[in-house]
């Protein structure tokens, strides 16, 4: 972006939202412990969110911290804990053979992939808003809402069949009743 | 700098040191104004039960014990300050502060009062008015499961550890019913900033939320919150005679009394967010007093908020616990169906009557078909056939699950 000149709050918006995402996001790898993990995943959640607020998306940024943040990594936490990882953890030991190999080679790729876009592309990068400046005292949330519900309606209605279609199969998959005689059931 | 004004018309004019100075001045002023209701919630709580249950409550420190609180506090400080062996000392010495954010942020987004007028610049009585609203409610109040949840784990002990487990399930089960519950009042004032909010029930009493949307999403709203609360009689997360004290148990000196005020904070807290969503605020009669009118929406608030203090507390006093399972059936047989679908219906009331009554006839048939199937699960017969194959393989080989098991033991 050259010729572009940007506002001192703005940078320093920008620069905190990068640190919270790039700090958190290299945390989750770095750290053994899955619980420190999962906060770092947090940060970088709400390094997302302040970014998405800085863009003026506050809807989006509220989802995220109630869907991701509040809702999601709740439930990796609880998982977590419910399956008592303790601290010892198995950093030396491969499940799936040859696991190692396949990771390097996915991190070369996604890293060469997205690099590449960056050069080429102008619009990874690029402006703020990708029309116009949504100008509205109550956010983005209407516009969202209209394209939701018009535009992007199979899409939206597609995904909700999906996730119920999820939550039936796991309720199915789960449930699975020890065997027990009659007369000791009590509804 | 528009999108400033359209959160605040304090800054109508730019930013400049008096605007600067005045919203320094109304964020101390409401944390102060915080501290010291809980102070006295704490002293009002103790008073009332004891007076329910014909004691006498703290009487020593003060008027009427009114200092009790701070004696406590005062205490609690300077005891030794323990973190145990086992404990994750990191985690363990973040999570109070983790519970207490969120309080402190919430009561941010209430208006405490009506508009005044200090110097030529138009002042709203509340900390924030953020776009995003009430949303940032919904926000707080997921984040807040993580200060019990990471206290009870980080404390390396069994029984915090079955609280947090116990939290995190029961906070997550009962966030769907409060967010639909939400929505019908965002769908009525078709906005989600909080000062739209109340500004939509400023005309009386029949235009509060209470009335206008029907009792029910009240209901359960306050049913809802309360259990995000972990107050009484949802308090399975702190249940003392099965879990010694809960995810609290292992605290002690500051960041105990940490805990007590976030507890506290977050009950005077989302009374007064029962008042802002269905009560009208700062609503109420004014007098024509000069110079004071504006006065009273800040009385009317905080007579409403002490009204939802003191429920709380009446529900302390006379609720039994529930059980962990009842618990649970309340928040996902009954309240999620029940907020869900009186959302619809205030959805349809909302676009026209007809569309109103059609999606009430509509709730009422999907209700009974969950009604008889609730039925047809109560009495299903358990047996042999009714047991699934076990479905694929487990991911890891069995000679290297043995090598994990093995180590794990030796």
């Amino acid at each position: 972006m050259i010729g572009v000149t940007y506002a001192v709050p703005a940078v320093l918006v920008f620069v905190t939202s990068a640190l919270l995402i790039v700090v958190g996001a290299l945390g989750v790898i770095a750290v053994k412990n899955p619980v420190h993990a999962a906060l770092c995943l947090i940060m970088t959640l709400f390094g997302v969110a302040v970014a998405f607020v800085a863009q003026s998306a506050d809807f989006l940024a509220a989802v995220q911290i109630i869907v991701y943040a509040g809702a999601i990594v709740v439930l990796f936490l609880f998982v977590i804990m419910f399956l008592g990882v303790d601290r010892r953890d198995h950093v030396n030991f491969e499940p799936l053979v040859g696991q190692r190999a396949f990771a390097g080679v996915g991190v070369v790729l996604t890293v060469g992939g997205l690099i590449t876009l960056m050069a080429r592309s102008h619009w990874v990068t690029g402006a703020m808003s990708v029309t116009t400046h949504l100008s509205s005292s109550q956010g983005n949330v209407k516009a969202l809402g209209t394209a939701v519900f018009t535009t992007y309606l199979f899409a939206f209605e597609a995904t909700a069949a999906l996730l119920v279609i999820a939550v039936v199969g796991a309720v199915l998959l789960a449930r699975r009743e020890r065997p027990s005689q009659p007369q000791e059931v009590n509804a | 700098m528009t999108w400033l004004a359209s959160a605040d018309p304090l800054f109508a004019h730019g930013v400049s040191f008096a605007v600067l100075l005045i919203v320094v001045v109304k964020v101390i002023a409401a944390f102060s104004l915080l501290m010291t209701s809980v102070i006295f919630m704490i002293w009002f709580e103790r008073k009332a039960i004891s007076d329910m249950q014909s004691r006498i409550g703290p009487q020593r420190w003060g008027p009427f014990g009114l200092l009790q609180t701070l004696a406590d506090g005062l205490k609690l400080i300077l005891k030794e300050d323990l973190v145990p062996s086992e404990a994750d000392r990191v985690v363990f010495k973040l999570a109070p502060f983790l519970v207490l954010l969120p309080a402190v942020i919430t009561f941010g987004l209430v208006p405490i009062g009506g508009t005044l007028t200090i110097a030529g610049h138009f002042v709203q009585l509340q900390v924030a008015n953020p776009p995003m609203g009430i949303l940032l409610l919904l926000a707080m109040s997921g984040i807040s499961v993580y200060g019990v949840m990471l206290a009870g784990w980080s404390s390396g002990s069994k029984y915090p550890l079955l609280s947090s487990v116990r939290a995190s399930a029961q906070m997550i089960s009962y966030e769907a019913a409060l967010g639909m519950t939400i929505v019908t009042v965002v769908l009525v004032t078709g906005s989600l900033s909080v000062h739209d909010i109340v500004n939509s029930q400023g005309g009386g009493i029949w235009h509060w939320n209470l009335v206008r949307l029907g009792v029910v999403p009240f209901v359960v709203f306050v049913i809802a919150i309360t259990a995000e609360l972990n107050r009484p009689p949802f308090d399975v997360v702190e249940a003392e005679s099965e879990l010694v004290g809960g995810f609290h148990t292992e605290y002690s000196s500051f960041r105990f009394a940490i805990f007590f005020l976030a507890e506290y904070m977050n009950t005077i807290t989302m009374s007064a967010i029962i008042v802002t969503l269905f009560l009208g605020g700062p609503a109420g009669w004014i007098p024509n007093v000069a110079h004071l009118r504006w006065l009273f929406p800040i009385a009317w608030f905080m007579l409403k908020t002490i009204g939802f203090a003191f429920c709380y507390i009446w529900f302390r006093a006379s609720l039994p616990r529930f059980r962990y399972d009842q618990l649970m059936d309340l928040g996902w047989k009954r309240l999620i169906p029940l907020s869900l679908g009186w959302m619809l219906i205030v959805a349809g009331f909302v676009i026209g009557k007809g569309w109103g009554f059609i999606m009430a006839a509509l709730v009422l048939l999907s209700y009974s078909v969950l009604a008889r199937s609730f039925e047809l699960g109560q009495s299903r017969e358990v047996g042999p056939d009714s047991v699934l194959p076990v479905v694929g393989e487990r991911p890891l080989r069995p000679e290297s699950l043995r090598q994990v098991t093995d180590e794990e033991d030796g």
